[in-house]
């Protein structure tokens, strides 16, 4: 391999590596967002779970 | 106001293009560019197998004006039209110039060095100014990130990313108007400097790397939108 050959791959292999990266980051973003709405899924729930005489009474209008 | 009684924010616009497909798209035209510029477009007469740097460098240099232009366009229909999802949008757009931007300096400099023999010329006013729009964007999150959430951090970053689009057009025309420069020409009055497989391939590189570039921008834009989203509902069901 030249090396014109071999810096021509090294810039094509740079640019795969770092938009590689970018979606990796952004894979694990989306896993941790997943993991939010399973959190916030959980809450809302249990919220529909919880005994009616439990709330607190609120003052509506 | 009240966290039950608090707006969330409304889902976002539906787009004609599914993700997926563009997804595909971008995969299919990347690997079709790459085809072409390692077994279809011919040697350069004058800089031979190094050449072939210039199909994805140039692609990727557009593609980065283009964010970076998409990202001011954004930050004036927030200013203007007071949008809610342009300042998000904007901020995706620019995120993305500057990825991509970084992808310009990187190969950039690999191409300079066997071109010219050295990483990086401080005499050349083409990558001079291409470092500075790339920094001033890089500046843009510093900025962004030391205000808080609400309407001064959007407004302030809408007037920043109009400021930069200034930039563009001088970091383009740089090396058209320099008297002595090394850094080819490609692009002229006169239209590109080159004909047959090389211009078919870096036409296919242009459109690749765009297509690209919008794929991970709607990637990017979902994932912000539903964190958004999220923070919203949390504090409803605080």
């Amino acid at each position: 391999m030249s090396t014109a050959e071999k810096y021509v791959t090294a810039a094509y292999c740079a640019v795969f590596a770092i938009v590689l990266v970018y979606v990796l980051i952004i894979a694990l973003k989306l896993q941790r967002l997943e993991r939010e709405v399973d959190e916030l899924a959980g809450r809302a729930a249990t919220r529909e779970e919880e005994p009616e005489e439990s709330r607190e009474a609120a003052v509506v209008g | 106001m009240s966290p039950d009684r608090a707006q969330l924010t409304p889902v976002a616009r539906r787009t004609r293009i599914p993700l997926s497909a563009l997804a595909a798209a971008s995969l299919g035209l990347v690997v079709l560019a790459l085809v072409l510029v390692f077994y279809v477009a011919p040697n350069d007469a004058n800089q031979g197998f190094s050449q072939r740097i210039f199909y994805f460098h140039v692609s990727i240099a557009i593609t980065a004006y283009a964010c970076f232009g998409l990202g001011a366009w954004k930050a004036f229909l927030h200013l203007w039209k007071r949008d809610p999802r342009a300042d998000l949008e904007s901020y995706v757009a620019i995120h993305q110039g500057v990825i991509f931007g970084s992808l310009v300096l990187i190969t950039g400099s690999i191409w300079a060095k066997i071109s010219w023999g050295h990483w990086w010329l401080w005499s050349e006013d083409q990558l001079v100014l291409f470092l500075v729009l790339f920094l001033f964007y890089a500046a843009y999150f510093m900025l962004r990130f030391s205000v808080d959430p609400g309407p001064q951090r959007e407004n302030l970053s809408a007037v920043y990313a109009l400021f930069g689009v200034v930039l563009i057009p001088v970091s383009f025309m740089a090396i058209r108007l320099a008297k002595q420069a090394i850094h080819p020409v490609v692009f002229t009055r006169h239209g590109p400097q080159f004909g047959g497989w090389i211009l078919v391939t870096y036409c296919v590189a242009q459109i690749a790397m765009l297509v690209l570039a919008y794929t991970l921008y709607r990637v990017e834009l979902a994932g912000k939108r539903i964190d958004v989203r999220l923070r919203e509902l949390r504090e409803v069901l605080a």
